[in-house]
């Protein structure tokens, strides 16, 4: 038997050297991104020591002239230029913008592909654009802290979060160059950073219910979660992803506009201006009793029982949303252990003293609510990247609104039912209604109404080739798949003739792999070295983890799992590999070979998932023996 | 994963109506653990893209076993009888005859004065018609008198159907 070299030494990748993970909150208000040092979460800050970056982008006639705060000064003297809240706007159709529009102060268009755009001097620019520069200035901030390329990151999105909207996230950071580990609901988030310190899991038996009550700038989640020993379950989750403290702060702002008789149509300077006045009067009821106000040569006071009448309403929609997620996860009220609360709105004592008297608890928030997501997403970047491999961490969450497909009658026929644990697949079978019927088109929905024209439409595919047949003897299956991050895919195939269409869900209004790398090779332009500089550094980041990861996996498995013609064959493709990682600067030579290295490893990972699958029931039986 | 597995092998379960449902949960979050695509997030393509399958095969599992409808379905499958929802009826008049009362006495207790108490106590009644009748179908099923176990099944649709709907109407009472 051969004898293996696993590496030579002193030049192995060392294994035990840290990666840079990262946990990035891209909220509708303010940003952040968290890593963990030295074992607990640290939110990083910027030069001047602040904690939070404003959601907020500002445009001139060249570019972005600048992000976060510096762009939130602009806000009242170049309001169309200066663009914040956008991610209301994140993954959005037309339409929506119809409804939500009237709320932003910006001017649309939506000349291609049905994707709104918001036109600034600069022109026309597209929601994920505007967050990938806020995602690109926080994972500056990070590299330069940590002294490095970011290894990959973990973005948080609100839970009930639409495919559309989740995609439109992940588009963001692939513009931004930021690899993505995965993307995680912002309760889930919040409850990592809460329970993992928890001593009370201890005990295997031990579990707790818990609610994560999330409220934002522009967006509301509840969560339920069963936790016990490094397991986090989410039984349901709702909520809506239009509403949030902005609406607080329009609600507030009708009110001085009618108050102020300044009539019903407003100019975007002065929209802005009472936005403003809104959100710092808001903010101010949280502390004093009432507020007195002097615009436009008016004085006007607003008491907090006045507020509470403007924005009772909005609160009692959370509330229901928060009984209707008790329902779903199948449990009475009064068993829920823990109410916590996350998100800048719920600061608001009004929001506070009502979830506290729906849940009938004094509700938890030891976590400052503004940084707990970044910190929760920031433990979860540092297992995943592999830092700790000690952490018996497992996430299981679900999506929150059904999946479904348009059947006859502009008719939603759910295939996968909200509040199913991800990932999942499932299929169902149709047949074709009209005899000799070749084609088949398929209409992907999301949400949880019966008539497709309420539901989100996610995209619209074609099975052609179906062979001529007699009306319903066609048997067509249709297989949805979400994965982790709550992202569908979905492929049609005709089961008599094997033809099949597959597609990934790409929204009507979001964009296409290929504009996305002429976008981010656009935005190299200027510095086409750095492009290829950049990449090849990426190729070689992936050389290495592949080198590390395989010659672990060979050393562990490799006698046991590959007969020896296997074992040589992969050895020297990755002697090949080590080869061209030290030596070549074409990265597309690299990601070539890096390719041919995934191929022929495939039937040895495949092998290992069901050794370990085997392994982990075995490990099972023998704690059961030893009871 | 290995695809000639059943639901049950999945998780070292014999194949039965009968489940001991705290194995079942140790078991399932042990494979999870091992195999969720969290665990992969560092891995290649491939390799992400086999854990989540197996990932989604485990749930599915999971799922089809927890839920008394589905698992009644799929033990029948494993028996290759085709038991996909719409090939089977009952004939059971006098089951036909009571479920009409039931839903009856539904409709009727929606503009009910005291709703939420009648409510309570039909859903009582519709647990404990479920429950007779999945232990039927057990005994059908251990007996392997298939035919009456279709029968059963059809039978425990109904009464899963009937309790969501009690379900439904007690989330638009709460609402109001």
């Amino acid at each position: 038997m051969a004898l293996l070299q696993i590496s030579e030494p002193g030049q192995s990748p060392q294994p035990h050297q840290r990666k840079n993970a990262v946990g990035i909150d891209l909220g509708t208000t303010n940003s952040l991104v968290a890593t963990v040092r030295s074992g607990s979460e640290v939110i990083l800050p910027d030069e001047q020591g602040r904690d939070l970056l404003p959601s907020v982008v500002h445009y001139e006639s060249e570019g972005v002239s600048c992000v976060g705060y510096e762009a939130a000064e602009h806000n009242s003297s170049d309001p169309l230029n200066t663009l914040s809240s956008v991610k209301r706007l994140l993954g959005r159709g037309v339409a929506d913008i119809k409804t939500l529009g009237d709320s932003l102060p910006y001017e649309f268009t939506t000349d291609d592909g049905g994707m709104p755009k918001i036109n600034t001097v600069y022109g026309a620019v597209s929601p994920i654009q505007v967050s990938s520069e806020i995602l690109r200035k926080l994972a500056g901030r990070a590299e330069l802290t940590l002294g490095g390329m970011l290894d990959g990151a973990v973005i948080t999105v609100p839970a009930y979060f639409d495919d559309a909207q989740r995609q439109a996230t992940k588009d963001a950071a692939t513009l931004a160059g930021i690899k993505v580990l995965r993307l995680l609901n912002e309760p889930t988030a919040a409850a990592i950073a809460y329970g993992l310190d928890a001593e009370e899991f201890d005990d295997e038996s031990h579990q707790r219910t818990i609610a994560v009550y999330d409220l934002g700038g522009g967006t509301f989640d509840i969560s339920i979660l069963r936790l016990s020993k490094g397991v986090f379950e989410v039984l349901a989750t709702g909520g809506n992803s239009a509403l949030g403290g902005d609406d607080f702060d329009h609600a507030i702002a009708n009110w001085l506009r009618t108050e102020l008789d300044m009539g019903e149509t407003l100019d975007v300077y002065e929209q802005r201006v009472l936005l403003e006045v809104a959100k710092s009067t808001k903010e101010e009821l949280s502390i004093n009793n009432q507020v007195e106000l002097d615009i436009l040569d008016t004085r006007l006071v607003l008491t907090r029982d006045c507020m509470h009448q403007l924005i009772d309403d909005l609160i009692e929609q959370t509330l229901t949303a928060c009984k209707r997620s008790i329902r779903d996860a199948n449990i009475k009220a009064d068993s829920i252990d823990e109410v916590v609360l996350v998100g800048g709105s719920t600061r608001m004592p009004r929001v506070a003293a009502k979830v506290s008297e729906l849940f009938g608890l004094e509700p938890k928030c030891t976590i400052d609510p503004d940084l707990v997501v970044a910190m929760g997403a920031a433990k979860q970047a540092d297992v995943l990247v592999g830092n700790n491999s000690t952490a018996d961490m497992l996430l299981l969450d679900v999506i929150p609104l059904s999946l479904g497909i348009e059947t006859m009658g502009g008719l939603t026929e759910k295939i996968i039912h909200r509040n199913t644990t991800i990932p999942v697949a499932k299929a169902q079978e149709f047949t074709t209604f009209k005899d000799g019927q070749t084609a088949m088109s398929i209409h992907v929905v999301q949400g949880d109404r019966e008539l497709v024209s309420d539901c989100r439409s996610l995209a619209r595919f074609e099975l052609r080739g179906i062979p001529p047949m007699v009306a319903g003897s066609a048997k067509i299956q249709v297989s949805y798949q979400v994965d982790a991050d709550g992202l569908l895919n979905v492929s049609a195939r005709e089961l008599s003739s094997g033809v099949e269409s597959r597609i990934e869900v790409k929204p009507s209004y979001g964009l296409s792999d290929t504009e996305i790398t002429q976008m981010l090779q656009d935005s190299f332009s200027h510095a086409r070295d750095d492009m290829r500089l950049r990449a090849l550094r990426e190729q070689q980041v992936e050389a290495d983890r592949m080198l590390e990861d395989l010659r672990a996996a060979i050393e562990k498995d490799g006698q046991s799992l590959l007969d020896d013609s296997e074992l040589q064959c992969l050895q020297v493709t990755l002697d090949e590999l080590k080869q061209l990682r030290d030596n070549t600067d074409d990265h597309r030579q690299l990601a070539a070979q890096i390719e041919v290295v995934g191929k022929t490893s495939e039937e040895f990972a495949a092998r290992r998932m069901d050794a370990s699958i085997k392994q982990a029931l075995a490990g099972l039986s023998l704690d059961d023996a030893l009871k | 994963m290995n695809n000639s597995k059943n639901f049950f092998e999945i998780f070292s379960l014999a194949v039965a109506w009968e489940v001991d449902f705290e194995q079942l949960d140790i078991k399932f979050r042990t494979l999870q653990k091992a195999l969720h695509p969290d665990r992969y997030a560092n891995k290649n393509d491939f390799e992400k893209r086999l854990a989540v399958q197996t990932a989604a095969t485990i749930n599915q599992a999971y799922e089809t076993i927890k839920n008394p409808l589905s698992r009644a379905q799929y033990l029948l499958e494993l028996e290759d009888l085709d038991a996909s929802q719409e090939t089977h009826i009952t004939s059971d008049g006098q089951f036909l005859m009571d479920q009409m009362l039931l839903r009856e006495a539904l409709a009727e207790i929606r503009g009910s004065e005291n709703a939420k108490e009648a409510l309570v106590s039909l859903s009582i009644e519709a647990q404990q018609t479920a429950a007779k009748i999945q232990s039927e179908f057990a005994s059908q099923y251990q007996q392997k008198a298939y035919n009456e176990a279709f029968e059963s099944l059809a039978k425990m649709q109904f009464a899963i159907k009937f309790i969501d709907d009690i379900n439904e109407l007690e989330a638009e009472l709460e609402d109001l």
